[in-house]
């Protein structure tokens, strides 16, 4: 039996807080995670802020010192990718929709997903308690090389570099216990006649997502144990002096670091080709070269890593391994790209919020991509590793994967998660806002980067090179559009918690949407269905030839 | 409450979804105890000048017995499967604690081992050596721990007959921890 | 790049190069490629297009679209990695013939450089210390030898395009030549704590006469090296 009656009569803490429904865990993962990127935007404004004036109080913050600028600018990027990006991505739309999407009525173990969500927010918690201990949060960059990161000596943070260290441990451990749900859900739970290119390709996304991050993150849970044991026990894993080596941390660091984009990017990738098949009513192109390319970005993705350490002192030689196959890295992901551009051609393209969102993510993350290759190609780096070029680069791949696809997701979901319809034109003004903001903030900082600008630099007052009027214009033009950007996000805030409340009631399947979870009631009950559905062909047969209505959904019979 | 939900008993691959998750798990702590060690290969190769000198001083007799103690006890946990598979939940509950036995002991060993150690200087500060083999034994000691409690866990279910498909799921993890013993001994105790 | 940046090295040149490479290559693509998608989405909007084609893109036919382009970026890439390797190889495994050596030694939160003095030899007697102040000689291959005296920095002088992390526990040797006179930036390139912002350092490339103006001024010099773990100040002694 699906739903279960024994559910009926639950108090607020067995049915919100301790809940084991995937639902609920999915909305915990988004509230918590939405209001961690608040808490990073924040950082980004007070940092910003002191870049455009520095010296200046920031208004809502005060003088930001040199040491605390440090802090912003690490806790800004741990937060995002950590505690925005990856509990959005993976865990609230896995969580929500894989068993929504295979016909199931829960994750396969919803316990041990009750406790991920659990060690997660435990993570957050001490995340954040590191802004409020002695001695001040951790400045380290949020790669958190050694000797910096072991030895307070050097950090002058010896309880801030504990915590931060001990939060993204955490945060490992519990995205290792949600995957477990993920992976083993979508191999066994399937319904009935789901084959397996009948999965949408989201799904395919987030288990490969979870699939490399398993397969990644173990080496840096050793390191992050080795890191800990120098910080508190003295020990010199990464310590020259005591016959360690700084450089093994970077190793393991970027050996996960650079998988983990993908594991980002992967999910995001996913919800776009939702958003656009069913928005252009067209069957996705290449759904299996989409899957093979996925694969493939995934496991070459392990051989480029020692990109982000061409100048760190390894072998010269090796850089060459490296810069081959972090440029070959490009082609699979170009396909992608390729694959879903063809998407489009042939359609009949509705620019919805959701659309809009996920056009805006293929518009933008192809200029991420593109500027990916100044990096890769190891002479190129020599000059512009450490400048603006790479927090440019790398905010064209990451604001589309964690921010602008995160929102096409939830402007696309948010009828089934809350059974009620956002309101269009506040939607629009979102978007436009929002990728108004950004390019205005990240085309500077290409700019400046060329020129020769550093990161994690709290001014640029004390470099003559840099501290032109010309450049510190640019730089005030790239706070006032961040300031423009944060300030979109209000008719958002407002739209999302109002139209939850008294949004238009919505239909099952207001997008006539083909895949399951819009066989749903809005928002669907404890169990989602009283009969599970059958499936009888692809996700995306969208304006079938001879057929009246222009979707064809998974669950009616041929 | 004990909700299971219908998801739990389909099996679309045709491996059931507790053995599915087991593998899983044992994939991920492959990876980690893999970069473990192989930072600490690593170590030995490019800078391992005093690491001889320092591994002289474990105590290879030691290693040995807890070799011992790790295969005869997953030796008990196949006897436990074997058990529970053909229904017998009192032998099966036996051979559970056997295997919880053969743990405590090579925790004790373990213990001895490692008070006579740090009494002797050798602390995890004296040398890289010593830092990668209190980390990594201590780390799989913590796992050999965690096997323990987990096995005490499903001996209580077991004894009334219930998830006896669960002995089979704790036996892969235990046979999983036995093997990176297996690679540690060698490791830290043989190359000398 | 000269647009954003002057070049100052014999091998600014060839990185340039690289870069202008990538920017054409890279740029063709992006521009082709969001040139593409935003055509589709005009011409196939919901009004022009009404009914959607049904394109499964697994047929030869319509994956030719796509796997044509892809071969071409192939052979963009191997283009790239051409150029990339022929870059990174002069500055970072070619190793000319040093004519003059300087020490570089960072630490939190300074830059110690010893130039060989008048014998051309450093390690000797008439070495000259300086903090914060690199002094050159225009047109002279040098080897640098980096070092770090605590936590990991980088020495970096963007108009030499030149770019080395310095680690502790090691020596790490480089090149440069410069080829013009003048007064640049030397920036430190990796996060070393609160002070990360506050290690500029002086380049002076000097003609050959002022260089040896500046050597004779330094015979009797001597540098104070305040290291200063703690504070931000630091005192910077040099004369010339």
């Amino acid at each position: 039996m699906a739903s279960d009656a024994h559910h009926e009569n639950q108090s607020i803490w067995s049915k919100y807080v301790f809940s084991t429904d995937h639902k609920v865990i999915g909305m915990q993962y988004m509230f918590t995670g939405l209001f961690m990127g608040l808490l990073g935007a924040f950082l980004v404004y007070v940092f910003r802020m002191q870049l455009a004036f520095p010296g200046q109080p920031v208004p809502g913050y005060g003088l930001v010192s040199p040491g605390e600028y440090n802090a912003l600018v690490t806790n800004h990027g741990t937060i995002m990718i950590f505690w925005l990006a990856m509990p959005l991505l993976i865990a609230a739309f896995g969580n929500f929709l894989i068993p929504l999407m295979i016909g199931a009525d829960d994750m396969v173990f919803p316990r041990i997903n009750r406790l991920s969500y659990q060690i997660f927010l435990l993570s957050a918690l001490v995340l954040i308690a590191s802004f409020f201990v002695p001695g001040g949060a951790f400045g380290g960059a949020w790669t958190a090389y050694p000797p910096l990161s072991a030895q307070s000596k050097y950090s002058l943070t010896p309880l801030g570099s504990v915590f931060w260290l001990v939060a993204v441990a955490l945060e490992f451990v519990a995205f290792l216990l949600g995957g477990i749900n993920f992976i083993v859900t979508l191999m066994n739970a399937r319904t009935k006649g789901m084959k397996m290119f009948d999965i949408p390709i989201v799904l395919w996304m987030i288990v490969l997502a979870s699939i490399i991050f398993m397969a990644s993150v173990g080496p840096l849970i050793a390191g992050a144990v080795m890191l800990l044991f120098d910080q508190l026990f003295g020990v010199g894993f990464f310590d020259p002096t005591k016959g360690g080596d700084p450089v093994l941390w970077q190793h393991l660091f970027w050996f996960f670091g650079h998988p983990e984009v993908y594991v980002v990017l992967l999910p995001a990738m996913g919800i776009v080709a939702e958003v656009i098949s069913v928005f252009s009513r067209k069957k996705l192109f290449g759904y299996k070269t989409i899957v093979g390319t996925a694969i493939g970005t995934g496991i070459l993705s392990f051989f480029v890593w020692a990109h982000h350490q061409f100048v760190a002192g390894i072998d010269p030689r090796m850089a060459n391994v490296f810069t081959i196959t972090t440029v070959l890295i490009s082609i699979p992901i170009a396909e992608m790209m390729f694959v879903y551009i063809a998407t489009l051609y042939g359609g009949s393209i509705r620019l919805t919020t959701p659309m809009l969102f996920a056009l805006g993510f293929l518009a933008e993350f192809l200029i991420g991509g593109v500027t990916g290759l100044f990096l890769g190609a190891s002479g190129a780096d020599i000059y512009f590793h450490d400048s603006y070029f790479v927090v440019a680069h790398f905010h064209y791949t990451f604001v589309p994967i964690g921010i602008i696809a995160t929102f096409a997701g939830i402007y696309f979901w948010f009828p089934k998660m809350f059974g009620r319809m956002m309101n269009e034109t506040l939607g629009k003004v979102h978007f436009w806002g929002t990728i108004l903001g950004f390019n205005g903030i990240f085309i500077p900082l290409f700019i400046l980067g060329t020129s020769g600008q550093h990161r994690r630099i709290y001014s640029y007052e004390n470099f003559p090179e840099l501290a032109t009027q010309g450049m510190q214009n640019l730089r005030v033009f790239a706070t006032m559009s961040l300031i423009l950007m944060l300030v979109s996000q209000i008719p958002f805030a407002w739209n999302f918690f109002y139209s939850m409340f008294k949004g238009e009631k919505a239909p099952k399947n207001p997008w006539n949407s083909n895949t399951l979870e819009w066989t749903a009631e809005s928002p669907p009950p404890h169990g989602n269905w009283s009969e599970f559905p059958t499936v009888y062909r692809s996700p995306y047969e969208y304006s079938v030839p001879g057929r009246a209505k222009d979707f064809w959904p998974q669950n009616e019979p041929t | 409450m004990s909700f299971k939900p219908h998801a739990t008993t389909r099996d679309v691959t045709g491996i059931p979804t507790g053995k599915l998750a087991v593998w899983w798990v044992i994939g991920s702590e492959i990876v980690i105890f893999g970069g473990l060690l192989g930072s600490y290969i690593m170590a030995r190769i490019f800078h391992g000048d005093g690491f001889a000198q320092e591994a002289a001083h474990t105590n290879t007799f030691i290693g040995a017995i807890n070799t011992f103690w790790l295969l005869s006890s997953s030796l008990s946990i196949v006897l436990a499967h074997h058990a529970a598979e053909k229904g017998d939940s009192k032998k099966a509950f036996k051979f559970i604690w056997l295997t919880v036995l053969g743990g405590l002991m090579f925790l004790c060993f373990k213990g001895y081992e490692w008070i006579h150690e740090i009494h002797e200087g050798f602390t995890i500060g004296r040398s890289l050596f010593w830092s990668f083999y209190y980390t990594a034994a201590g780390l799989h000691g913590l796992h050999v721990i965690a096997g323990m409690v987990i096995m005490a866990i499903i001996s209580i279910d077991v004894r009334k007959k219930q998830n006896m498909h669960r002995v089979e799921l704790i036996g892969i993890y235990w046979h999983f921890v036995d093997i990176v013993w297996i690679f540690l001994f060698p490791l830290l105790y043989i190359a000398k | 790049m000269e647009m954003f940046i002057e070049r100052a090295s014999s091998f600014a040149g060839d990185i340039d190069r690289l870069i202008l490479v990538v920017a054409i290559i890279g740029g063709a693509w992006l521009l082709l490629a969001e040139a593409v998608l935003f055509f589709l989405i005009f011409r196939f909007s919901e009004k022009r297009n009404p009914k959607a084609q049904y394109l499964s893109g697994e047929s030869h036919e319509e994956s030719k679209w796509v796997h044509w382009p892809h071969y071409v970026v192939i052979v963009c890439d191997l283009i790239i990695i051409g150029f990339a390797v022929q870059a990174w190889y002069k500055v970072k495994q070619d190793l000319p013939r040093a004519q003059d050596t300087v020490k570089v030694v960072a630490q939190q939160w300074a830059w110690t450089f010893v130039h060989s003095g008048p014998d051309g030899k450093l390690d000797t007697e008439d070495d000259i210390t300086t903090v914060d102040e690199l002094h050159l000689r225009v047109n002279t291959t040098y080897h640098f030898k980096l070092e770090s005296q605590d936590v990991l920095h980088s020495f970096s002088i963007n108009v030499f395009r030149l770019k080395q992390d310095a680690v502790p526990g090691r020596t790490i040797t480089g090149w440069f030549e410069p080829t013009k006179v003048g007064e640049f930036d030397i920036q430190c390139a990796e996060m070393c704590g609160i002070g990360h912002g506050l290690m500029p350092a002086k380049l002076f490339v000097h003609s050959a006469k002022d260089y040896m103006a500046w050597m004779n001024g330094d015979l009797t010099a001597q540098v104070q090296n305040q290291d200063d773990s703690q504070g931000l100040t630091k005192l910077k002694v040099s004369s010339r």
